[in-house]
């Protein structure tokens, strides 16, 4: 049931993977990936080879007496420990060059972006622009960017498989990751750190867009949306702001500033909920309001007991959120 | 086979020791022979256990949004699955050898401590029931086999299933330490007289190894694990970030074991390998004093890597990139040991047992593990693969088709010494292929689930990826392909222990010392012993004219 919703979101996305890089550093890490790929199928072939033919050439046949009896070479001892040493070192030589490349000093740089994981989602906040997010992130093409991850309860991490590196989400110790985005689209990527009972449902949705519209976008998540004028969003905002929804969660333009769960003040812009777990609209989110654990058993939004008009007529308010 | 090397008559099998008789001969034992079959067989029954959760791992896994189990089981599943296989199955499997083989491969009566041997035991023992215990005692972990604080903690997990896995980890790791330095004391202090420690087998020097990894390692994971505890029941703070205590630093003591943990559960597999590929390939072992040498060097180095486990949380430039370079370094021993395997069957007769084909298995399989090893030692490419299933199929690779196929390799070969039965080969070599193929198909298919984006840990996966779609559901139809294989081997062992072939003293025509006492082996092993002048003292018997030829012995 609930897969069978989120699939409709997934139509849009490609299909994610370390080979099919989206950014300058996935392509730089690839190059390497390469070289180690050569060099462990060129030593897996050599063992093979070696092993097969031994296998074959020196099976036992009736009326072998024992084999010749010695106990080794020094000479090739050496050869098979030098050899692999020295392709090792001119591993670890290319490691340092391309880790240097993926991960320069940071300098006194500030952050574009910082992404901080929560159990069991994401939050992603633009000082630049003010602009605070959740869940689906939006990255313009061509950019150098620098996102700075934390963590704001246990350890997560952030992957996007085809921006190449991910990075852990530690509470109290910020990391930093550059991502330069090099191919539009929608990318999916998830927590890879188990992070607890929804681990598995924490799901990143990467939008690297054209730098015109990431401006549009921008422009649009940093307008404080209208009051609500219609008489069911007026009632949705009233339910909104008395029920424990203020408590936890924010809306720009309203008394609704918590930030312990996503900021909801665009989330009609969104295309799903939870995480990726729904898709976005009038009727899952009603269903979400009134049993947030049907869908994600074990997120800490609880079932608020609201009857079915009332969930609605929040959700309503929130879905008109523009 | 000359009379010194049959100071007893043959028994048939254990019942027939009268000293082996009844339960309470057992419980109450200090030989280090009960011990070890006790240890092997307990690693063998929780074998089982780690198995049916691994088996419900897969099913839940084999088609997108799966919900066989709930999220919440499926966590406490795979958490149980990673500590049952690591401490309940790898660890007693390794001591079980390492305990029963070594007094007989030295020429030994016992171990040095074998009161303290039996209390390594018992306190293992008890520790696995305490940590399965908590499936009924209040809910079993669900923080990983490696428990990352601060998911540890109290306020993120509340259920004592940490407190279980604390304490029952905490006592077996005691039981550890006590194993460890007792093996170190035995190999040390008790060889027979002309039993340098260039002639002992490299079994044992692979054990003694082993021996000072578990001795210098564990303490580390005990500490951290008393610190957890107290942060859990006493409030304090050493891994809590919110009080200033540093999740990081968990990690670091963790590792700290957690990567020597690799190769004291990979070592005595090597040393089963060590002895069984020379025997059946009929040719001494080439390269000797070069596979002593790397099993030293792995033993020094795998203290330098643990922090390759922490390439993706973002540590220094200079730091990460030491550990690159040790980590890629001890891959050089590594494939030391890989090469001389080869080069002792290459230009030998070899008979295909399945002993030696479950070892000839191994040597691709842990090769394969390597290798991916080596992937994840290249930081850039850490930080794309690990935490997904790549790294899942690298350490079956390396833990199952390594380490694990290489005890079973152990199993054929020496449980005619242990029952006085053979092993039935036929059953033998159908468990041998239906493994091969159940193992591969689990595993190999895991590399490219990792490299196309499926995390480590999840409980599901979305529809409308093709790709891991297929790749899950014919992991997990090779897994069942795997589990009918291990119970043909568990039939084999019940139905062999009864009905096998009397297997005699040296069945194999093999040439380490436990082949020159009766099988099973009386309690005090041996009245009288071989002259030893070199690593094979059996193969001196039968050739004098060799030992003549060469006084001092094969030494290098």
């Amino acid at each position: 049931m609930v897969g069978a919703r989120l699939a409709m979101d997934l139509d849009t996305a490609q299909v994610s993977s370390i080979f099919h890089f989206a950014t300058e550093q996935g392509r730089t890490i690839l190059y390497l990936e390469y070289i180690n790929i050569a060099i462990c199928l060129g030593f897996f072939l050599t063992v093979a080879w070696f092993l097969t033919f031994a296998v074959i050439k020196f099976r036992h046949r009736a009326g072998d007496g024992e084999p010749h009896q010695y106990e080794g070479n020094t000479k090739l001892e050496i050869f098979w420990t030098a050899v692999p040493a020295l392709i090792f070192v001119f591993l670890a030589v290319a490691t340092g060059i391309v880790m240097s490349i993926v991960n320069p000093p940071v300098g006194k740089r500030q952050p574009d972006i910082t992404v901080i994981g929560h159990q069991f989602w994401w939050e992603y906040r633009y000082p630049k622009s003010g602009v605070v997010t959740a869940n689906e992130l939006y990255l313009p093409v061509g950019a150098d960017l620098m996102l700075e991850i934390r963590g704001a309860d246990v350890i997560h991490s952030f992957w996007v498989p085809d921006f190449g590196q991910k990075m852990d989400a530690i509470p109290g110790h910020p990391n930093d990751l550059f991502l330069k985005p090099i191919r539009e689209g929608l990318f999916l990527g998830q927590c890879a750190e188990y992070c607890g009972s929804q681990h598995s449902l924490m799901r990143i949705l990467a939008n690297v867009v054209s730098p015109k519209e990431f401006e549009t976008w921008t422009k649009s998540q940093s307008k404080v949306p209208a009051p609500p004028t219609d008489k069911v969003s007026v009632h949705g905002q009233e339910l909104f702001m008395s029920k424990t929804c203020v408590q936890c969660h924010a809306i720009a333009g309203t008394k609704a500033t918590a930030r312990v769960a996503p900021d909801l003040t665009h989330i009609a812009d969104r295309k799903t909920i939870g995480a990726g777990v729904i898709a976005n609209n009038l009727e899952n989110l009603t269903q979400w309001i009134m049993d947030p654990q049907q869908f994600k058993p074990g997120a800490y939004m609880p079932n608020m007991r609201l009857t079915e008009s009332e969930a609605h007529d929040i959700a309503y308010y929130l879905e008109n959120l523009k | 086979m000359t009379d010194a090397a049959r100071p007893h008559q043959t028994f048939n099998w254990l019942a027939d020791v009268p000293e082996y008789h009844g339960l309470w001969s057992w419980v109450t034992s200090v030989d280090h022979k009960q011990i070890g079959i006790m240890y092997i067989l307990s690693a063998l029954f929780f074998f089982l256990a780690g198995l049916t959760l691994a088996i419900i791992i897969r099913i839940q896994l084999m088609v997108p949004m799966n919900h066989f189990v709930s999220q919440d089981a499926y966590n406490q599943i795979f958490t149980m699955h990673g500590t049952t296989m690591i401490f309940l199955m790898g660890m007693p499997l390794l001591f079980g050898f390492s305990i029963y083989l070594t007094p007989l491969m030295i020429g030994a009566r016992d171990m040095a401590f074998p009161r303290l041997n039996a209390m390594g035991f018992w306190i293992f023992f008890f520790g696995a029931l305490l940590l399965y215990f908590s499936f009924v005692g209040g809910g079993a972990p669900a923080a990983g086999w490696f428990s990352y604080a601060p998911l540890t903690e109290k306020g993120f997990a509340s259920n004592p299933g940490v407190d279980y896995w604390a304490l029952s980890i905490l006592v077996m790791g005691i039981g550890s330490v006590a194993s460890g330095i007792n093996l170190i004391a035995t190999i040390l202090t008790l060889r027979a007289p002309g039993m340098t420690l260039q002639r002992v087998p490299l079994f044992v020097w692979m054990v003694l190894t082993t021996g000072f990894l578990v001795a210098l390692s564990l303490p580390a994971l005990n500490a951290a694990i008393i610190m957890i505890l107290f942060d859990r029941l006493l409030n304090t703070h050493f891994f809590s970030p919110a009080q200033g205590g540093s999740p990081i630093l968990w990690q670091n003591y963790f590792w700290f074991f957690g990567h020597p943990e690799v190769y004291i559960l990979i070592l005595p597999g090597f040393g089963v390998v060590t002895e069984v590929i020379p025997v059946f390939s009929r040719k001494t072992l080439y390269g000797a004093g070069f596979m002593a040498a790397s099993t030293v060097a792995i033993g020094f180095l795998s203290f330098g890597v643990w922090m390759h486990h922490m390439f993706a949380t973002g540590l220094g430039f200079w730091v990460l990139w030491v550990f690159a370079l040790s980590s890629l370094l001890i891959a050089v021993p590594t494939g030391v040991k890989i090469w001389n395997w080869i080069a002792t069957m290459w230009g030998g007769s070899i008979r295909f047992t399945t002993a030696m084909l479950f070892a000839t298995a191994f040597i691709i399989q842990f090769t394969i593990g390597g290798l991916s090893g080596v992937t994840a030692a290249v930081i850039p490419l850490d930080w794309t693969l690990t935490d997904s299933y790549f790294i899942v199929a690298h350490i079956h690779y390396v833990l199952l088709g390594g380490m694990f196929f290489a005890m079973i390799a152990g199993i054929y070969y020496w449980f005619p010494k242990v029952t006085g039965r053979m092993l039935s080969e036929t059953l033998g070599k159908w468990h041998f292929w239906l493994m091969v193929i159940g193992f591969n198909g689990t595993f190999l298919g895991m590399h490219v689930l990792g490299a196309f984006g499926m995390p480590r840990r999840v409980w599901t996966y979305p529809y409308g990826m093709p790709l891991v779609t297929g790749l899950n559901f014919f992991s997990t139809l090779s897994a069942f392909v795997l589990a009918i294989s291990i119970l043909i081997f568990f039939w084999n062992i019940g139905y062999s222990f009864v009905k096998g072939k009397i297997a005699g003293d040296n069945p194999w025509d093999a040439w380490t010392l436990e082949w020159a006492c009766s099988s099973p082996p009386p309690p005090e092993n041996f009245d009288r012993l071989p002259p030893i002048r070199s690593r094979r003292p059996l193969w001196d018997l039968s050739h004098p004219e060799e030992s003549g030829r060469k006084p001092g012995g094969q030494t290098s």
